[in-house]
């Protein structure tokens, strides 16, 4: 991998975390309105995955959103305005936090319905598999998916069509403040797949290289026809569900001790020991976010609101 | 014109539109090998082949969900519910993402899909199989709901909603497949939105639609022998609704009737009396009545399903008593 692409994925991941803590600023100043899911902690897996994933490879994830749009590559600035709620946010501050997309970046959503999007990914690889593209859809979500319906569903129909989807669970421990155990019959979430006969692996979510080497090697399997796969990414989110979580469900300890495996923190020890990047080049990645994501503010804060009249577009397309 | 029945013009409606279009496929429970549980898709799967004609598991999340999909990712779905009944179990799929997902990421996804769906009572299937619950989809912006009463009807709507860049959710009904009519051999398109006079007349208005329709032309004829001329107007489609026919005709006959099949609490009676008591308050000399079902889980037993759909008789008194 070359040095260019390691210093990229550090940029993203602190990007993410920046925007993340600039967001939820911003919320506390009532300048966010609605729910805020932020991806702190999971960086690591959206920063993975989308290193892996070839520019014809779909990506769609649950309401946790903001990372995959970052990593995607649109720009903080939009992404900060959706928050905001403003005409220059990608989804014209009709659709918020939880409804990030860019179809130009194969980036499909931003899905607030727990599980609802595994279907609607089904569909999409069933397009790839139609039109005789080569490109994989990959499809994340929590493991609270993992027990409604629709998951079921999803999984069956891939297998049943061979159809060329990554099926990634972040597996972060909790639905909401409900732990895997208290609510998935099995605890290791990836056995679910064995069900389905869908082969299945797990790997450390808060090490973005394990994620990209899991993630490409399952990407290539099922681009060569082998049909769908299911990755566990383990992981943790630093904070709380959404904003406004007491968080009566955890230990403040267990959280402490998970913060120690900060995947940023992890990533940065590999540059540095592997020898692929310096302290100060570091450094300077972090400034530069710091200021990238200072214009991005301002930029979102100084947006118009949406005119009026967009109140009534894009209820039909025709 | 070649007098078809509706299954034939709906089976034709889609062939037609599968040959011309190498993006539009059906998926659906028994729509390939089987042929389809009401025999619309029979030949399908030995002509188009099973990429094109797709039996999927019993699974109607997965079913909407994969047509939601595809339909974003630029195929043209046809995802079939083999009864209305079954569209619960995708309701999810149905309001909060195919009905949404255009306007929710500001224009940027398209959701071309058609769902296509059976309703109806009056088989003698029990309450579970037999609902008409039309006004529940129609409640949601986004979506395009349309219910055929004619075969002719049926053919041009469906060819327009597989053509459609909007999510169209196509109920026919269950007891309709056989119903005859006049449909040209020529290709035509009916235009998705648009209400229609199918019988003119100066006395009353009818305000139907599908199975409805049925019911009010047959009550307009026997109202017709004591010289009672009554206006029909088919709304076809319930989403977006057309009331420029219906408060035209009102306007003309001051008089209304809404006849559905459905429930009648909270539904396209309601919806419709609202519009015209909004719309052409002043032109009343009767309140709207509505015939509609009674206010029960349909029954299995054939006596009591009957009493509690709306018959011909139910129209032509709800007609006499708004004169």
């Amino acid at each position: 991998m070359e040095k260019d692409t390691h210093l990229d994925i550090y940029h993203q991941m602190v990007l993410i975390r920046r925007v993340e803590e600039r967001a939820t600023e911003l919320y506390q100043q009532g300048k966010i309105g609605g729910f805020l899911h932020l991806y702190i902690g999971q960086e690591a897996v959206s920063t993975g995955l989308v290193a892996a994933r070839r520019p014809q490879d779909r990506i769609i994830t649950a309401y946790r959103d903001h990372g995959v749009a970052l990593n995607v590559g649109i720009p903080a600035t939009q992404v900060l305005a959706e928050l905001l709620g403003k005409a220059t946010g990608m989804s014209k501050g009709k659709g918020g936090s939880m409804h990030m997309a860019d179809v130009e970046r194969n980036f499909w959503g931003g899905h607030a319905i727990v599980g609802a999007h595994l279907p609607i990914a089904a569909g999409m690889a069933l397009a790839d598999q139609y039109s005789g593209s080569n490109g994989v859809t990959i499809c994340m979500f929590g493991d609270g998916a993992t027990n409604i319906g629709f998951f079921h569903e999803a999984l069956n129909l891939s297998k049943v069509w061979n159809l060329p989807v990554l099926w990634v669970c972040e597996n972060n421990r909790y639905g909401m403040g409900t732990a895997v155990k208290r609510a998935s019959a099995v605890d290791e979430i990836r056995q679910k797949a064995n069900g389905y006969g869908i082969p299945n692996a797990a790997v450390d979510g808060m090490d973005v290289m394990a994620v990209r080497q899991a993630a490409g090697e399952a990407l290539e399997k099922i681009r060569a026809g082998e049909g769908p796969f299911l990755l566990e990414a383990l992981t943790y989110r630093f904070r709380g569900h959404s904003m406004g979580d007491p968080e009566r469900y955890r230990d403040s300890s267990e959280v402490k001790k998970w913060q120690e495996n900060d995947p940023i923190g992890i990533y940065r020890a590999y540059l540095t020991a592997e020898g692929l990047a310096i302290e100060p080049e570091l450094d300077a990645i972090e400034n530069s976010v710091e200021e990238e994501v200072q214009a991005a503010v301002q930029f979102a804060e100084s947006s118009p609101e949406p005119a009026p009249e967009e109140l009534f577009t894009d209820v039909y397309a025709a | 014109m070649p007098r078809i029945t509706m299954r034939q013009a709906i089976s034709q409606a889609l062939w037609e539109e599968m040959e011309r279009d190498e993006r539009v496929f059906i998926m659906g429970e028994e729509v390939g090998i089987w042929g389809g549980t009401y025999a619309v898709t029979k030949g399908f799967y030995d002509h188009f082949g099973e990429k094109r004609v797709r039996d999927t598991p019993i699974a109607e999340a997965a079913i909407v969900g994969a047509g939601i999909g595809a339909a974003m990712a630029g195929l043209r779905p046809i995802s079939e519910l083999m009864t209305v009944n079954f569209a619960f179990s995708a309701m999810d799929h149905i309001v909060n993402e195919a009905a949404k997902m255009h306007y929710m990421f500001g224009g940027q996804m398209r959701v071309p899909l058609v769902i296509r769906t059976v309703g109806g009572g009056g088989r003698q299937l029990g309450a579970t199989h037999s609902q008409t619950p039309d006004a529940v989809f129609a409640h949601f912006p986004g979506l395009k709901v349309v219910a055929p009463g004619t075969p002719y009807d049926a053919k041009g709507l469906l060819k327009a909603a597989i053509r459609s860049d909007d999510p169209v959710f196509f109920i026919e009904h269950a007891t309709m497949y056989q119903v005859r009519g006049e449909v040209p051999e020529e290709e035509y398109l009916v235009p998705i939105g648009e209400s229609k006079i199918q019988r003119p007349g100066r006395d009353a208005t009818i305000i139907t639609y599908s199975k409805g329709l049925d019911w009010s032309l047959k009550a307009a004829d026997q109202l017709a022998k004591e010289g009672i001329e009554v206006e029909v107007v088919d709304l076809r489609t319930l989403r977006p609704l057309d009331m420029e026919p219906v408060v035209a005709s009102v306007q003309r006959t001051n008089r209304a009737v809404v006849v559905e099949e459905g429930w009648r609490s909270y539904g396209v009676g309601a919806e419709v009396a609202a519009r015209i008591q909004e719309e052409a308050f002043d032109y009343l000399d009767a309140p709207v009545l509505r015939v509609a079902q009674k206010e029960v889980p349909l029954p299995y037993n054939r006596t009591l399903e009957q009493s509690a759909l709306p018959q011909v008789a139910d129209v032509v008194r709800a007609v006499k008593e708004v004169l």
